[in-house]
């Protein structure tokens, strides 16, 4: 099998995307049970979440484990401005994104200088003081979070109680616009200045590639999209606290999946969130009710194995065969 | 005492399993609890903290207690140190390390009646054993990979944090343990009418001893040479015919047998649950990276700082914000110098 030029692979990408896409939108047509959509939109809103963590962390090499931090940031901006300003959660969404990306810009001025374990442990420690200065603010509802009262089902309002089917359509655009994004950037100045700085940045700035400009550019794109999904995940629930937005464990619960997947690839956190996210959440729900932790055991082996496993991901499994065939 | 949520309550218009799916993954309980649960007995005998009327005395006060509690931090985090060091590995895991110490202590003590401070060889040696056969099972495959090998450490250790804190839930249960009438625990010295807890008093002793212990161990003996030599260069260590895959088991084993002896001496004064290292294992990367990656003298001048800038915001912001302070002085000191305090890697 003869390689493909990489214009081929692109467009082959592309086509792939779009009957998933297709695919994906018909699902819900055959599949009525409200549990198993519930873990569709999951699956997408966390495939969506990784590809833009990927951006970052994968593509430009810059380990994140602080990403709750524009999460929670998304979340509680269209939470807060709908609950007390009465402004849209589709503006509030947006004006999240923007939010999230002035910080990351700001937060990337001091930490970029950082490398390796000094910058995830810079980003896992600002996303906490960020968790705690939340606990404790009672305008913002401190510990106790805060409730989106939910009247009637309204696009306008962006909620929905008695279907999931609109959060489903949402999650897969969000995924879509994720990856597209993700697909325009790989090919785009950026994208290989991002892979360039990875494997190498003193050799991309004699090369003439501006490090840092690139870095932050990442984290900007990176930030907006996450907080994007924070919205969402606000819309979703209907419910935020500082825990379950904010927290450091869900911080590397939205790297995971690109880790898993295989890091810094198009694909690898759609596959990822694809494997991870279903098998999470069966665990949990048919071994997990003993409260016995089973279903810790089963999620942390399935981690600890892939990653020993499948050190370059679980999309390992393709391209080393693909690899294989080249050599012959 | 269960002060657990197993299942959050799904809320009046929320989706079950969302919530669920949330929070149960982790086994987390509302931070506030935890965080207040985590100072309460780390400052008993103290007048109380963020009491209203700071004086000389409370001030003194704070900063005697702060200083035990540092040294104890330094103690529990030089075990990581000591493996990033010697191999660039983060240990994710490191905090549940501490988790099966304080459990072994316990059960030393429920069953076979043996105090925690006499426990504490045996506590030492037990992690020893457990620290090297995690690093022959598990971390030496992590150590193979050829691509993303940062990722695949975090991941592969932080995947085994989850395992043990799984584990302990299925053996021990959820439930919050303590060691009650220890011949260490609940007691208060005063010198010079400064009260101090006796637990923590022998362990920041116990700590000054185990970091100058380390120090000799480490100039003047073979092993500890040859541990100093793979740090340096791995490639010429085993050239001369020093196996770095059992350099590598004994830096694990030594690693964890420190962290042992912090969690035998911490088992008198804490509670004892499976979650209980996630609240150690920040602070130990913070007092690590603080210190500088790899520095043992690091570990010990950042544990020292960490319990004194936390005691010090203690008198200033509410007890819950504690740990910004500690984490501001890390953001603080890392931008001026990137590489930690002692740091030279």
């Amino acid at each position: 099998m003869q390689d493909i030029t990489h214009a081929q692979r692109r467009r082959r990408d592309l086509i792939i995307a779009a009957v998933l896409i297709a695919v994906a939108a018909c699902v819900p047509m055959f599949v009525k049970d409200v549990y198993v959509q519930n873990i569709m939109v999951l699956t997408l809103m966390y495939a969506a979440l990784s590809q833009s963590w990927n951006i970052l962390g994968g593509y430009c090499g810059q380990i994140s484990l602080g990403h709750a931090l524009y999460f929670g940031i998304g979340a509680y901006t269209t939470a807060i401005l709908f609950t007390k300003f009465g402004i849209l959660p589709w503006f509030g969404m947006l004006i999240g994104g923007f939010i999230s990306a002035a910080i990351a810009l700001a937060l990337g001025y001091p930490t970029f200088r950082l490398g390796g374990h000094y910058f995830a442990i810079a980003t896992i420690v600002i996303a906490e003081i960020a968790f705690l200065l939340f606990l404790n603010w009672d305008w913002a509802g401190a510990a106790l979070g805060i409730d989106i009262p939910v009247r009637a089902d309204s696009w306008l309002k962006f909620q929905f109680t008695r279907s999931k089917l609109p959060y489903f359509y949402f999650a897969l655009a969000f995924a879509a616009v994720a990856w597209l994004v993700t697909w325009w950037l790989e090919n785009s100045k950026w994208g290989y200045w991002w892979r360039a700085v990875k494997d190498n940045s003193e050799a991309a700035e004699s090369l003439g590639v501006v490090v840092f400009k690139s870095k932050m550019g990442a984290a900007a794109i990176s930030a907006f999209l996450t907080a994007i999904g924070g919205a969402f995940y606000a819309q979703f629930v209907s419910y935020i606290d500082p825990e379950s937005v904010m927290s450091f464990q869900f911080s590397l619960l939205i790297s995971l999946p690109a880790v898993l997947g295989g890091i810094g690839t198009l694909w690898g956190p759609l596959f990822g969130a694809a494997i991870l996210i279903p098998v999470t959440e069966l665990t949990r729900s048919f071994i997990g009710g003993s409260g016995r932790g089973v279903d810790l055991i089963v999620y942390g082996s399935l981690i600890m194995a892939i990653s020993l496993m499948r050190p370059d991901g679980l999309l390992g499994l393709f391209s080393r065969k693909r690899k294989k065939e080249a050599v012959r | 005492m269960t002060a657990y949520l197993v299942q959050r309550r799904p809320r009046e218009g929320g989706d079950p399993y969302v919530e669920d799916f949330q929070f149960d993954l982790f086994l987390t309980f509302p931070a506030s609890k935890r965080r207040s649960w985590l100072w309460v007995p780390a400052f008993a005998g103290t007048s109380g903290n963020g009491v209203s009327g700071v004086t000389a005395e409370t001030i003194i006060q704070s900063l005697a207690s702060g200083l035990l509690m540092g040294l104890l931090y330094g103690l529990i985090a030089v075990g990581l140190s000591l493996i990033f060091g010697l191999m660039n590995i983060v240990n994710f895991a490191h905090g549940e390390f501490l988790m099966l110490a304080m459990y072994a202590a316990f059960f030393l003590f429920a069953y076979f009646a043996i105090d925690p401070l006499l426990a504490m060889p045996f506590v030492a040696a037990a992690m020893f054993i457990f620290g090297a056969a995690i690093y022959l099972l598990i971390v030496r495959f992590a150590m193979r990979a050829k691509t993303n090998v940062g990722m695949v450490q975090i991941f592969a250790t932080f995947g085994l944090a989850i395992v043990l804190r799984g584990l302990a839930q299925y053996f021990f249960t959820p439930d919050y343990r303590s060691i009650t009438h220890s011949w260490l625990g609940g007691k208060t010295i005063s010198i010079g009418g400064i009260f101090l807890p006796v637990p923590q008093l022998v362990g920041a002793g116990l700590s000054i001893l185990a970091f100058g212990a380390l120090y000799f161990f480490i100039k003047r003996t073979d092993f500890g040479r040859a541990l100093e030599a793979t740090r340096e260069d791995a490639g010429a260590v085993a050239l001369v015919g020093i196996d770095q895959n059992r350099v590598f088991a004994l830096g694990w084993g030594l690693g964890s047998a420190l962290v042992g002896l912090a969690g035998a001496i911490m088992a008198t004064f804490f509670y004892i649950y499976p979650d209980v290292g996630a609240s150690f294992a920040l602070i130990a990367y913070v007092v690590v990276a603080l210190g500088g990656f790899g520095s043992v003298f690091g570990a010990f001048a950042g544990g020292i700082l960490v319990g004194l800038v936390e005691a010090s915001t203690a008198l200033i912001m509410p007890p819950s914000l504690k740990s910004v302070g500690i984490y501001a002085v890390y953001l603080l000191v890392v931008f001026i110098r990137p590489r930690g305090l002692f740091g030279s890697i």
